[in-house]
């Protein structure tokens, strides 16, 4: 492997693993401060893509302000979703969250299947990010992959920013490792859920938008997100954002060089690097130990 | 009454095995199915009603017994005597190292842990030649051994039904044992368990091999029924499915693992069949979807909770 393959294929981990750290961010969140496991996370993905797919006409090639208005769309969307059916779960054991948000997986794949088939579409690159850039002589990285990039840098420097440096941040940070303390300190604790909520659908659907145009948008695509942020946020340790970047990483360098060197197993590295970070640490690289 | 309600699951049994030369070919061939979805559930109530461990990953164990069973049996097929156990075997060996690994976590993470590996299984057989790849692979003859031989509707008929008596019977035994009441004990309080000497790991991981053994039971028995394997049976839709049947039923009774898949695999027949429900019936994820939410919202105890708040003395 020359050096400009390599330097492509730590590009495109880099890339792959950022956009899995916006899904694995919320999920984590979500479950750290509400106590809940979330089977549906993967659907807000699902639904970011296929929202892009959507607006992608209407906007032609204000690609920044569709981003922003689905945005806007998917946390409202998860604000009254938290409303009117994640707050019935809070007081749950986990086994009837994980039957009650499979229930609600079927609801979306199904209503999607109804909305817009069950083709899988391609989500044309904005003009102005479309073409690539010349890495040595032979390869070429195109631009929109950067701008993913840069983009899930920047959302991931905010999130940062939010979650260590305000006020709204540390109740989230405190709301993640006592929930009862913060009930108890007279932190109005549903408007942080939903807030929380709203927050951790709009990353996942900004995920699936910014995903739309790179993988095309196609049924299933949230289940497979899905698993692998559970990867994530095991590795990472639940609740914890520095560790799910970290483990985001990880497994975006796992999986691409993994199917560099092993196309056939490629899937499957992931997962033996889950069950290392089991051996090692069963309670994940940033998770606390109980 | 009490003594009654205690023989009723082999008095159905018995009824079972008296109907079944009555039986439609569709009707008898639904129930061979429904048996082995009952297989499967009580496999994974060992773990989750008697045990507390949530696994969403049992799908895995199911779809590795089906695989092996094909894989082995080749061209020119093979005997139930080597197939059966090899089956089971590697299920079992599957679910050692998946438990040995996911049993160092806890509670939501072992949710999340047993259904990533469920996921390394599935995409083993999805993206690799040997199990066919995501086309799967067809069995050329079922297995047989001596005059057991699968090909046979009533030779699977009755091997299901002795199959599913068999377990129902070993998961009884189980319940009733020191190993079942140590399961029990960690279910309730792990940590009092724990600082009252048991090796608690030791028994969960035990309760997890023998589970994901029954599993590839249930597995080798579709596989001699179906005559074919494909990788959606490790899908993890299949992993939450039975999951649904057992709280369906009713979890924490091994009676409502088989109540509960088979008042799953109806549900799922109504809500699909076009004279009952309409135009809807094309959109049965739908109307399921929604009645898993509602199932679970409202009657938590499953079918067994209505019965036993209608008449509370009658199931103990």
């Amino acid at each position: 492997m020359d050096l400009a393959t390599f330097l492509v294929q730590c590009l495109n981990a880099v890339q792959y693993g950022l956009l899995l750290f916006l899904v694995a961010s919320g999920l984590t969140l979500i479950f750290g401060i509400m106590g809940v496991i979330n089977l549906a996370h993967g659907s807000f993905y699902m639904i970011g893509a296929y929202m892009a797919f959507a607006l992608a006409p209407l906007f032609g090639d204000q690609f920044i302000v569709m981003l922003l208005a689905g945005v806007v769309l998917a946390a409202l969307f998860g604000y009254l979703l938290e409303w009117a059916f994640f707050s019935y779960l809070y007081q749950r054991d986990h086994l009837q969250q994980v039957l009650m948000t499979y229930g609600l997986i079927l609801v979306f794949e199904e209503l999607r299947s109804l909305l817009v088939g069950n083709d899988v579409h391609g989500v044309k690159v904005p003009a102005w990010l479309d073409g690539s850039f010349a890495l040595g002589d032979l390869m070429s990285y195109p631009w929109y992959r950067l701008f993913a990039s840069a983009a899930c840098l920047l959302l991931a420097a905010g999130l940062y920013f939010v979650v260590n440096r305000t006020r709204l941040g540390m109740m989230i940070r405190a709301g993640a490792s006592n929930r009862d303390m913060v009930r108890g300190l007279g932190i109005d604790i549903r408007r942080l859920y939903r807030i929380v909520f709203a927050a951790g659908v709009a990353l996942a659907a900004l995920a699936g938008m910014i995903a739309a145009p790179m993988s095309s948008v196609y049924p299933g695509m949230g289940a497979s997100v899905l698993i692998i942020c559970f990867v994530v946020v095991v590795i990472g340790g639940i609740g914890s954002i520095t560790g799910a970047l970290v483990a985001s990483l990880l497994v975006g360098f796992v999986d691409t060089f993994g199917k560099v060197f092993f196309a056939d197993l490629s899937g499957m590295g992931v997962y033996l690097l889950m069950a290392v970070v089991l051996v090692w640490r069963p309670e994940g690289l940033m998770g606390r130990r109980t | 009454m009490r003594s009654f309600n205690h023989w009723l699951p082999l008095v159905c049994a018995i009824a079972l095995a008296l109907l079944g030369p009555l039986l439609s070919p569709y009707v008898a061939d639904l129930v061979v199915k429904v048996m082995i979805l009952s297989i499967f559930a009580l496999s994974l109530e060992l773990l989750v009603g008697m045990t507390g461990l949530v696994s969403l990953g049992h799908a895995a164990f199911y779809g590795i017994g089906a695989y092996a069973t094909v894989l082995a049996s080749g061209s020119e097929g093979g005997s139930i005597a080597w197939l059966l156990p090899l089956a089971m075997g590697s299920a079992a060996a599957y679910a050692l190292f998946v438990g040995a690994l996911s049993l160092r976590t806890r509670g939501v993470y072992f949710i999340m842990v047993t259904l990533a590996f469920a996921q390394m299984a599935f995409f083993v057989f999805h993206d690799t030649a040997f199990g066919g790849g995501s086309d799967g692979i067809y069995m050329y003859v079922r297995p047989a051994l001596g005059a057991l031989d699968m090909e046979s509707h009533a030779v699977q008929f009755y091997f299901v039904l002795a199959a599913l008596v068999l377990t129902y019977g070993l998961l009884a035994l189980i319940r009733r044992s020191r190993f079942g009441a140590a399961l029990a004990g960690i279910r309730v309080n792990e940590q009092r368990m724990r600082a009252a000497g048991f090796p608690v790991y030791g028994y969960k991981l035990a309760a997890f091999v023998i589970a994901g053994a029954l599993a590839g039971l249930a597995g080798f028995l579709l596989a001699a029924r179906d005559g074919v394997v494909n990788p959606e049976l490790l899908a993890w839709h299949n992993s939450g499915e039975v999951l649904l049947m057992i709280i369906l039923g009713g979890l924490g009774h091994l009676r409502g693992a088989v109540i509960g898949a088979v008042a799953f695999t109806l549900l799922k027949e109504v809500l699909s069949t076009q004279a009952l429900v309409g135009p809807l019936a094309d959109h049965w994820q739908l109307t399921l979807g929604i009645a898993i939410i509602a199932f679970v919202a409202l009657l938590p105890k499953g079918i067994i909770g209505i019965a036993a708040r209608l008449s509370p003395k009658a199931v103990t």
